[in-house]
């Protein structure tokens, strides 16, 4: 069953959380949407500073909060976006994101939670949660073949002893 | 020279018109705190349509308590970014506009920069090159040294949350409200026990901030259902300003300036401002608190310097909502 495909991690340090976003900064194509939950603290900018490290973006990401928005610069442009700050689907919408779900650059938005019925149908969810003071879950959840494939990728590489 | 000045990067919509880049003439700022106070924080469409509706009589209110004609004005300075796109957009454009009306030449303003020009506008004698800035506020925690008017050397700044950020996150976690930086400064005076020692990250050898950390141990410590709300602001609050001093006065020893201007609403934190001054062997400035948060007046002081640099901007100018002090 397509919808019941997903692969659970456990990162043991914000470094391997990182290591892991890099891989999947590598992966990344144009057109590819991540979509992160979870809560304070469980390693969401992290995982996006790997990403941008993989997509070789020289300038670290950080905290978008409060712009909304950050665009990193690398191979194919990233963008960074984190729905901290809204409370509603509403308030989302009226952001335009399409823009930027749309274009020719990798989307990945932290506390995706907040308005997960308006991203586009296929995507990568990734669910953190905290598990010790260092370790954190990662669950990785491809909706539709694009992102079917890319886990397998990710697979493949931890199966050989990356990531 | 009279230079009105334009910010709306973020939820404070305001105009202010200086006088050769020292003299405030007038300063008004619509603050939306209130507006967004209900949600913890800045919800960018609000801001952007707020912005449209106060903008207008701000302008006029400025003009009016400056006791000046559009006659009077030399040059319009804007802010272009850092910032919300929405916002900033409104600002650009109605300084376009008006340009264009009153054949005014535009000068487009990085929102760091300004923080810093606060500076010039507090009396008669303006800080000393080289100076070491920390701009601390809601999106940033930059350490830059400026060696002269725009001439600027980026030291440092966060790799995760800006140390205002930290604040409204925290204070919304601790149910204290929004901005979190007066709501966790106020109950921190409340508490008269040895605060719990928080860990901070020094990121040794980087000039570098990161205050991540720091909120997930005070939500852990919540989780745990332990300390009293004011007592994790106070040691919050302890935390991050002894992680600001800290790095701030041992940059400033390495690069040998002769001053440190704090910048940003970060810097109107009393205990940071104290605890900057007291630990550091080198004059700390800090401008007037109303100075340090998002206004206008500032965009128009740095505006004057930029005009007599001859930097003044084309109809093209447009927003850089992720820019940054280089």
């Amino acid at each position: 069953m397509a919808q019941g495909i997903f692969l659970d991690l456990v990162s043991r340090s914000p470094r391997e959380t990182q290591h892991l976003g890099s891989y999947l900064g590598e992966l990344a194509q144009a057109g590819d949407i991540f979509l992160l939950r979870g809560g304070l603290g469980t390693g969401k900018t992290c995982l996006v500073q790997g990403m941008a490290q993989g997509l070789g973006s020289a300038e670290p990401a950080r905290s978008p909060s409060f712009v909304l928005v950050h665009c990193y610069e690398g191979r194919l442009p990233l963008y960074h976006i984190d729905l901290y700050r809204l409370e509603c689907v509403e308030e989302v919408v009226e952001l335009g994101l399409e823009d930027y779900f749309y274009g020719k650059g990798v989307c990945v938005v932290e506390w995706a939670e907040r308005a997960l019925s308006i991203f586009p149908p296929e995507h990568m969810l990734i669910s953190l949660a905290y598990l010790s003071p260092r370790r954190r879950s990662l669950r990785m959840e491809p909706k539709g073949k694009r992102y079917e494939e890319m886990l397998e990728q990710v697979r493949y590489q931890i199966a050989a002893g990356r990531g | 020279m009279n230079i009105l000045g334009i910010e709306s990067s973020c939820d404070e919509t305001s105009a202010a018109v200086v006088a050769d880049g020292t003299r405030i003439l007038s300063n008004i700022v619509a603050s939306q705190v209130e507006i967004h106070a209900r949600y913890g924080g800045i919800v960018p469409e609000v801001a952007s349509r707020q912005h449209l509706i106060a903008f207008v009589t701000t302008i006029q209110e400025t003009l009016s308590q400056a006791q000046i004609s559009w006659s009077e004005l030399a040059a319009i300075a804007v802010t272009v970014g850092p910032g919300l796109v929405g916002s900033l957009l409104v600002g650009v454009n109605l300084a376009k506009a008006i340009a264009l009306a009153r054949h005014l030449p535009l000068i487009g303003i990085n929102h760091l920069e300004g923080h810093i020009y606060a500076h010039w506008l507090e009396g008669n004698n303006p800080p000393a090159f080289p100076a070491l800035c920390l701009i601390a506020s809601g999106g940033h925690t930059e350490l830059v040294v400026m060696r002269g008017h725009g001439q600027y050397q980026p030291l440092g700044r966060t790799r995760d949350d800006a140390a205002g950020e930290a604040f409204d996150k925290v204070a919304r976690l601790l149910g204290l409200g929004y901005p979190g930086g007066p709501v966790i400064e106020t109950a921190a005076r409340t508490v008269t026990t040895v605060p719990i020692t928080l860990p901070r990250a020094w990121l040794k050898g980087s000039d570098d901030f990161s205050f991540s950390g720091l909120k997930t141990a005070v939500l852990r410590l919540i989780q745990k259902a332990e300390p009293k709300a004011a007592i994790l602001a106070a040691s919050f609050q302890e935390a991050v300003v002894d992680v600001l001093v800290t790095k701030t006065v041992a940059a400033a020893k390495k690069h040998r300036v002769k001053e440190i201007l704090l910048a940003g609403g970060v810097a109107t934190n009393e205990t940071l401002r104290r605890h900057m001054a007291s630990h550091s062997p080198i004059p700390v400035r800090c401008p007037s608190p109303a100075l340090c948060t998002d206004n206008a007046a500032m965009i128009a002081a740095c505006g004057y310097f930029h005009l007599k640099a001859g930097q003044i901007a084309g109809w093209d100018l447009d927003v850089a909502p992720n820019l940054m002090l280089r």
